[in-house]
């Protein structure tokens, strides 16, 4: 008998449908996988005979990776396909090359897509598990659940923890799963960024807006810091990389204002020099590839609870 | 010979609620009279529609469709459209010009009025387009169109952002005296939106659209009014900043006309949540406060008139990822059930329900219709409005089943629908 602990959803679409103790589920989960990726043999049997489909639209090397690499450390077949390589850069619709996919009867589908909410409309669609890798501006569960996991492993809890997210929070899904998980299990949020990237009503999502950096890395346990995409400044959010540097970058300078003990993350990849200065990113605070390490651990505990949903609901049929 | 008997007729511009006989011959109101009185001689042996029970009202008119015909035959054609439009009570329909080739040619109209003629169910009004191709560019042949049978002059799906040229198009439809039908809208401030902006666009995560898209073309729209004196109505209104400039161009006297869209009178952007397709529309499902106040301004005489925006599609349009899908809701056949149950919930009025989808229509247009008047062609709608169904779009007439109303209960269904006497809908039939 598997004596995996039962989880309530067949699919990861967002932090948004899951509760706090899900949540720490997959975090408890992911804790118990870290060492597998210790080991000599770096594998589990866990998810022996699953077929997981990578299906990622947008290009993406970091979370691809780590999903490929936790897949094959739980002993899954997975394959890997790219929207230059297939069908889809030929002009097939999603919903076609879903039921294609079907047809080859995988477990699970991690996808990665450029509009927000197409998981949804996939796991509407099909019988897989689907695991959103990422969904245009939408959500990023998996990222939000490794830095939370992160954040734990160092401050020991997450409660009254206080993490400054800076950066372009509209168009950025890693900040909206974050401010979800973060302020589900307990944390204070602050963003901060140009007004032109501060989202409408964001206050409802119950964080704090601060439009000064000063002000939102005062006091702060975690400063997390987004990766500004390059194409904002040609849509007119901002004016130019240096301004942006000088009032959002986090540098030497700008983090004299924060603890002593601060710790510094950024989901990658960096844009150094923009968003963050090198010697900030290499320094003693940052936390950034023990994020990378522990993405595998995290979609590890992730991927093993959803085919555990799975096999639960074969036994019952 | 027809009667229509024992039915309570509702005529908003008579003013008329009260259970009548209505007399029919050779496709015209002959006359109506009380229940119990004589049948004229002539009427002795002709045939009976029973309405008791049933309202009898001028037929319906939407003055604001997409039949897709010529070019997107696959989403709709006008004898699809025009069946979809006799089951859902209307008799008349306006249709946009954004087809392929674009309505901006007389040609294409009399395409428009010669296929309808010749489906011969529902009435079919082209409008013309305002700029040559939809492009915002060049006027056209606004004349032609008219003579050809065009009754306003819409880029409609798309704004005409150049306020000169707006301005000209404006004048020139004066000259002709045509109305401008104006889709507001603020392509540069829209951006990639595709939901409104809100808490909720936060949370989905979908590109945000702000009233402002809206309201700003709405103003200058009014402006424009205000310098050419052209008759100016503003489509599909979905947000409360709009109302307010249209309720203060009124007050000022300009000639300025509004519709909306039962869509936006019960749903809001919470809907969008599920990312299902059909919740997709232009302008996007708004807030609460634009709802409520959307159905304050039908009451109130803010907005003069109903219209579906029905925008039927198909499933390659609607089968896709949230911000890829098209824009658009087939609305036809749920039109008339949605605003029974404002009239159930007493928001408005039977008789304001049946101004707003049938004499205002026909008013701001010019065209015939939208009342019982004696002598008046016998365009009717018999509406059951106990009956209880669900919607199945699977049943739709209207080759488009993109509808948010999918599985909803409605009460009132269009029993029988009359175009010049002659019956082009029975309900379950």
């Amino acid at each position: 008998m598997d004596r995996r602990p039962s989880f309530p959803h067949k699919h990861l679409l967002g932090i948004e449908q899951l509760t706090p103790d899900e949540i720490n589920l997959i975090l408890d989960t992911a804790y118990s996988f870290k060492e597998v990726s210790t080991r000599t043999i770096k594998k589990v049997p866990a998810m022996r005979g699953k077929t997981v489909i990578n299906l990622f639209y947008e290009p993406s090397t970091r979370t691809r990776t780590s999903f490929e690499i936790a897949e094959k450390r739980l002993s899954a077949d997975s394959i890997n396909i790219a929207v230059a390589s297939s069908a889809v850069a030929k002009g097939e619709s999603l919903k076609d090359t879903a039921k294609t996919l079907m047809a080859m009867n995988p477990d699970v589908i991690v996808l990665r897509h450029q509009h927000g909410g197409t998981p949804h409309f996939l796991a509407n669609m099909i019988d897989a598990s689907i695991v959103n890798a990422g969904d245009g501006i939408h959500e990023h569960p998996t990222q939000a659940l490794l830095d939370a996991f992160t954040i734990k492993e160092k401050k020991g809890q997450l409660k009254d923890i206080i993490v400054a997210i800076i950066g372009d929070i509209a168009h950025s899904r890693v900040a909206r799963s974050n401010i979800l998980s973060l302020t589900k299990l307990g944390a204070k949020v602050r963003i901060c960024g140009p007004m032109t990237m501060i989202p409408r009503d964001c206050e409802k999502m119950g964080v704090d807006v601060k439009t000064r950096l000063a002000d939102a890395i005062e006091d702060a346990d975690i400063i997390m810091m987004l990766r500004l995409q390059l194409e904002r400044q040609i849509e007119g959010l901002f004016p130019t990389l240096r301004e942006y540097n000088r009032l959002w970058g986090l540098t030497s300078q700008s983090l004299r204002h924060a603890k002593k003990d601060v710790l510094i993350m950024h989901p990658g990849p960096m844009n150094r020099g923009v968003e963050i200065d090198p010697e900030v990113a290499d320094g003693e605070h940052s936390l950034i590839l023990d994020q990378v390490e522990n993405g595998i651990a995290v979609r590890m505990a992730a991927l093993y609870l959803l085919s555990g949903s799975d096999q639960q609901e074969h036994e019952k049929s | 010979m027809l009667i229509i008997k024992g039915g309570r007729v509702i005529d908003p511009k008579s003013g008329t609620d009260r259970v009548m006989n209505i007399f029919i011959e050779k496709g015209k109101i002959f006359k109506l009279a009380a229940a119990r009185s004589q049948v004229p001689e002539q009427f002795e042996n002709a045939d009976v529609i029973d309405a008791s029970g049933k309202l009898v009202a001028p037929g319906l008119v939407d003055m604001h469709v997409h039949l897709r015909e010529p070019g997107h035959e696959h989403k709709e054609t006008i004898a699809s459209g025009c069946n979809a439009a006799a089951a859902g009570g209307f008799t008349t329909v306006v249709c946009m010009p954004n087809t392929e080739p674009v309505n901006d040619h007389p040609s294409v109209t009399d395409l428009m009025i010669s296929k309808a003629a010749e489906h011969g169910g529902a009435r079919v009004h082209p409008v013309g387009a305002i700029t040559i191709g939809l492009k915002g560019e060049a006027l056209s042949e606004m004349g032609g169109l008219k003579e050809a049978g065009a009754v306003a002059f819409s880029d409609d799906g798309r704004p005409v952002m150049n306020s000169g040229i707006m301005r000209h198009a404006m004048e020139y439809a004066r000259g002709l005296d045509m109305p401008i039908i104006s889709h507001c809208e603020d392509l540069n401030l829209k951006a990639k939106g595709v939901m409104n902006e809100s808490s909720n666009s936060t949370r989905f995560g979908l590109r945000p659209i702000p009233v402002q898209v809206e309201e700003i073309m709405v103003a200058r729209d009014i402006s424009l009014c205000e310098l050419t004196g052209a008759r100016l109505h503003i489509a599909h209104v979905s947000a409360e900043a709009s109302l307010r400039h249209i309720r203060a161009a009124k007050k000022r006297g300009l000639p300025v006309t509004a519709e909306t869209a039962p869509h936006y009178l019960f749903l809001t952007d919470e809907a969008v949540g599920t990312y299902d397709t059909s919740t997709k529309v232009n302008p996007p499902l708004r807030s609460n406060s634009d709802l409520a106040s959307l159905r304050k301004a039908i009451a109130d005489g803010t907005i003069d008139a109903i219209a579906t925006d029905h925008a039927p599609h198909s499933p390659v349009e609607k089968e896709v990822e949230y911000e890829v899908a098209a824009p658009g809701i087939s609305g036809l056949e749920t039109s008339l059930a949605l605003i029974l149950r404002l009239v159930d919930e007493g928001i408005i009025s039977i008789l304001r329900a049946i101004e707003l989808m049938s004499l205002n229509p026909c008013r701001i247009l010019g065209i015939s219709g939208g009342t019982l008047d004696e002598g008046a062609d016998a365009d009717i709608t018999i509406i059951d409005q106990d009956n209880k169904w669900i919607v199945d779009p699977s049943k739709f007439k209207s080759k488009g089943r993109n509808t948010p109303f999918s599985g909803h209960e409605m009460k009132g269904v269009a029993a029988v629908t009359l175009v010049r006497g002659r019956i082009i809908h029975r309900a379950g039939t």
